[in-house]
């Protein structure tokens, strides 16, 4: 909505009049889009939850949160009541938007299999917010999703985050490139004829990360013609190498959590463990090497990598004070993906305290993301994500009665 | 064949006399007896495998019973999985569409840990099925989560006399259109209804040499279980997603005259209707999105309510690994949550699957006489913070969620599932469309 002054020429004058009325014109809008939401519960997730509470919204934003005695609602304001209010959810890892409902190759975008180490694959060039699946997640409450290139390559491509709004990539994109999206384990060997084996795949891997230190460092050579050729692969291993992203490691097995850990030792990246199935067995390492965690959906079948998971992880690991987040990560058939709430509700029921299933949808993630400024819990400024529930959320027969994102309803509802 | 039946009978009764126990009382809890109303502050108890008396607190205890107090606590039926592949079952192999003589008997792995989760998530008894890909896959086997050393100490006989059906299937799934598979689905029927007419001429020569056994046509594995289906002995389990696949079934099953259940039937909510005019039972599997292959791009969580509403015989299923054994409580749930009544919700995790396969004289309902298969639940059953607390087969407490070597199915961990492999490649198999 800002208005940028440009050189006053006629074509720009003639511009930037339009642009002043549709501001005119949007403004109205804008003023009776200016909501109040009352509750008898609000989880802002950052500090208490409050009782009898209310939140005012102006303008996309989270205006004042606080109790129905603090706050005299503006006349302008519509309002609207509900149980229970918590922030929009958010994603650690999904590929909803790349991989989608119809589970054929035209909607498949999550997995290139031409070469299993591809960091130069874009997530915004493949992502589609139209698909039937973020309308579906969004429904559950997801207002913000991590989404991008999948599991089952050494290195998939690159991953984003977005807002489950539908509209122009651009309008509902936060982060266009967020980490690097990389996977150790058994189904990297099959969808490649090599790596076959896991030494393979470690060899496999530092043979192009120590390339990319070398071409890191010729491209900081004085001299610049002895830096090389822009090469977009090595582009991309550079903002890891440089800290300017994270590595997602898509990493299970307790062997193969240590071989990502060894990883990033190595060549000094910051590394996210992602499924982290056997996490609970090395709460020491992980923390020894700062490395964060967004966990498997709690209902992931005991088979495969991830034979030995627990629905105690979540539990196990935030006591151990490695801050969770729940993902929904990959579903590769029916169903295409998991729903964010329902796995975190059952963490609840294994063991994790309630508000911290309600971060590990929340506020643990934005922080994870980097995005906590603007989303992730109910606070003055921050993006007005919101969803309303008829009950407690986790609870089986509650219903989901509205969801809100930057101010908008976004939901049937 | 006759004679391998009646040795398992005799297999089972000896089982059920040698456990010769004391009554045990369960007091205090919230009793769903299913096929009567529920009962507050009731009373169960079970004796040599059987319910011997359910009624309210002025029921009488035998002097000599062990009593248990399950006050606050909620016992109902034990859970019928109408369809599951744990154990690792295995049909046809691929070589042929259609399979009829493909047992999943022959297969399962008696001892499989699989069987400590169906525990954990309450199931009592299975109907576990060859996986798909096939017209027709095989014969399905229902067992009971009995302790179990070999497949005779599992499988339960129903009141037709057999331990399992047939499983057929539908739509994308066996179109594999090469190997003498169907491309299409007017030839997946073509080639069902080729098999069934044989298999009318074969009951047809067996029907006319009853008085002369001379007569009797050679044996034929493939069309001997397909004379039991004709005769409405073997139910028929039929895989089918879309409305007019499900029509087809429908179709198939009125021409042949043999009784099925229609299983997934992810559109059923579309044709509710033609399915309860038609009296042919659905078993329906509850997932987490819609999607993920073309055929279940419609699928709705409100099925359950559709169905039921209806008037159709309404069961559900884990399908396991599709969903998971522990979790087909919450399938119940999560249908309430889209709109099912709780009463019907019930009555489709317990009895109306124990009518798809025949069993309901034995299970299925907290009644005097039945088996004493049945659960504790820590609270309504519809509830996310519920938990199974014990799992009672046949009058042997078979889950108890205080002892960690049985709750550890519940969680999972390290080295907890070893045997996992033949189900989730058996996953894999069901995958391939």
């Amino acid at each position: 909505m800002k208005l940028v002054i440009n050189k006053s020429t006629k074509k720009n004058q003639m511009k930037n009049l339009y642009q002043i009325l549709i501001g005119l014109l949007v403004m109205p809008f804008i003023a009776h889009s200016q909501t109040a939401i009352k509750a008898e519960i609000i989880y802002t997730v950052s500090g208490a939850a409050i009782k009898n509470g209310v939140v005012l919204i102006k303008d996309g934003k989270i205006e004042r949160v606080g109790t129905a005695k603090e706050i005299d609602i503006p006349k302008n304001y519509t309002v609207v009541t509900s149980k229970v209010v918590t922030p929009g959810f958010i994603d650690a890892r999904s590929v909803v938007g790349l991989s989608g409902a119809l589970n054929i190759p035209t909607d498949q975008d999550q997995l290139e299999k031409s070469s299993p180490i591809q960091p130069e694959l874009r997530a915004i060039d493949a992502y589609n917010p139209e698909e039937k699946l973020v309308a579906y997640v969004r429904e559950f409450g997801v207002t913000t999703m991590h989404t991008g290139h999948g599991i089952g390559a050494l290195v998939s491509g690159q991953t984003m985050v977005v807002k489950t709004k539908s509209g122009k990539i651009d309008e509902v994109t936060l982060v266009p490139m967020e980490m690097l999206a990389m996977t150790i384990g058994a189904s990297v060997e099959g969808n490649f004829t090599s790596p076959g084996t896991k030494a393979k795949q470690i060899a496999m891997i530092r043979t192009e990360f120590l390339k990319a230190q070398a071409y890191l460092q010729k491209q900081n050579d004085k001299d610049t013609a002895k830096r090389p050729a822009i090469d977009l692969k090595y582009e991309a291993l550079s903002k890891l190498l440089k800290g300017e992203v994270k590595a997602l490691i898509t990493v299970n097995s307790s062997n193969d959590i240590m071989n990502a850990i060894r990883l990033a030792k190595e060549f000094n990246f910051k590394l996210v463990i992602d499924g982290a199935a056997e996490a609970y067995r090395l709460i020491d390492e992980i923390k020894a090497c700062k490395a964060e965690v967004i966990l498997h959906s709690t209902m992931s079948r005991n088979a495969g990598d991830m034979i030995n998971m627990t629905r105690e992880s979540a539990a196990i690991l935030t006591a151990a004070n490695i801050q969770v987040s729940i993902e929904t990560g990959f579903e590769g058939y029916v169903p295409k993906t998991h729903v964010l709430l329902f796995e975190a509700a059952l963490a609840v029921t294994y063991g994790l305290p309630y508000e911290e299933g309600l971060k590990s949808i929340t506020l643990n993630p934005a922080k994870l993301l980097g995005i906590d400024k603007r989303v992730g819990s109910i606070e003055k400024g921050k993006d007005a994500d919101l969803v309303l529930f008829d009950g407690d959320p986790f609870e089986y027969l509650t219903k989901v009665s509205k969801v809100m994102i930057d101010g908008q309803w976004v939901s049937k509802n | 064949m006759k004679k391998f039946l009646f040795l398992f009978i005799g297999l089972i009764i000896c089982a059920n006399l040698s456990a010769q126990d004391k009554p045990v009382a369960f007091k205090g809890a919230l009793i769903y007896p299913i096929t009567s109303q529920p009962i507050q502050n009731g009373i169960v108890i079970v004796q040599n495998g059987k319910i011997i008396a359910v009624g309210d607190a002025s029921l009488k205890i035998p002097s000599d019973a062990v009593i248990t107090d399950a006050k606050g606590k909620v016992i109902m039926p034990g859970i019928v999985d109408t369809h599951s592949h744990l154990g690792g079952p295995e049909g046809g192999d691929y070589s042929a569409a259609l399979n009829p003589d493909a047992r999943a008997f022959d297969a399962i792995n008696p001892t499989s840990d699989g069987f400590k989760k169906a525990l954990a998530g309450g199931l009592t008894t299975l109907n576990i099925m060859p996986g798909s890909g096939h017209l027709m896959s095989g014969q399905t086997v229902y067992v009971k989560m009995r302790e179990a050393k070999v497949m005779e100490d599992l499988i339960i006989l129903n009141e037709k006399g057999l331990f399992g059906g047939m499983k057929m299937a539908n739509g994308t799934n066996p179109m594999r259109g090469t190997g003498g598979f169907p491309a299409t689905r007017a030839k997946s029927a073509a080639m069902d209804r080729d098999l069934f007419t044989k298999a009318k001429e074969y009951k047809n020569k067996i029907d006319k040499a009853a008085k002369d056994s001379s007569k009797l046509p050679e044996r034929d594995l493939r069309l001997e279980p397909l004379v039991e289906v004709l005769e409405g002995k073997r139910v028929v389990h039929f895989h089918t997603h879309k409305e007019n696949d499900i029509l087809t079934a429908i179709r198939l099953i009125k021409e042949f005259g043999f009784r099925a259940v229609l299983h997934h039937v992810s559109e059923g909510w579309k044709v509710s209707n033609e399915i309860a005019k038609s009296g042919v039972p659905c078993s329906i599997i509850v997932i987490e999105s819609p999607g993920g292959k073309l055929e279940a791009m419609d699928y709705s969580s409100t099925n359950g309510a559709a169905l039921s509403n209806a008037g159709v015989l309404t069961g559900f299923h884990t399908d396991d690994g599709v969903t998971d054994s522990r979790l087909l409580i919450r399938a119940a749930a999560m249908s309430v949550r889209a709109g099912m009544d709780k009463e019907k919700a019930l009555e489709a995790l317990t009895i109306n699957g124990a009518k798809m396969l025949d069993l309901s004289s034995r299970i299925g309902s907290l009644e005097k006489g039945k088996d004493a298969d049945f659960i504790i639940l820590s609270g309504d059953p519809f509830s996310l913070y519920t938990k199974v607390e014990q799992t009672w087969v046949e009058g042997k407490k078979r889950y108890d969620i205080t002892n960690p070597a049985d709750k550890a199915f519940l969680v999972g961990g390290f080295k907890v599932y070893s045997s996992q492999r033949e189900e989730y490649m058996n996953h894999e198999d069901e995958i391939g469309n």
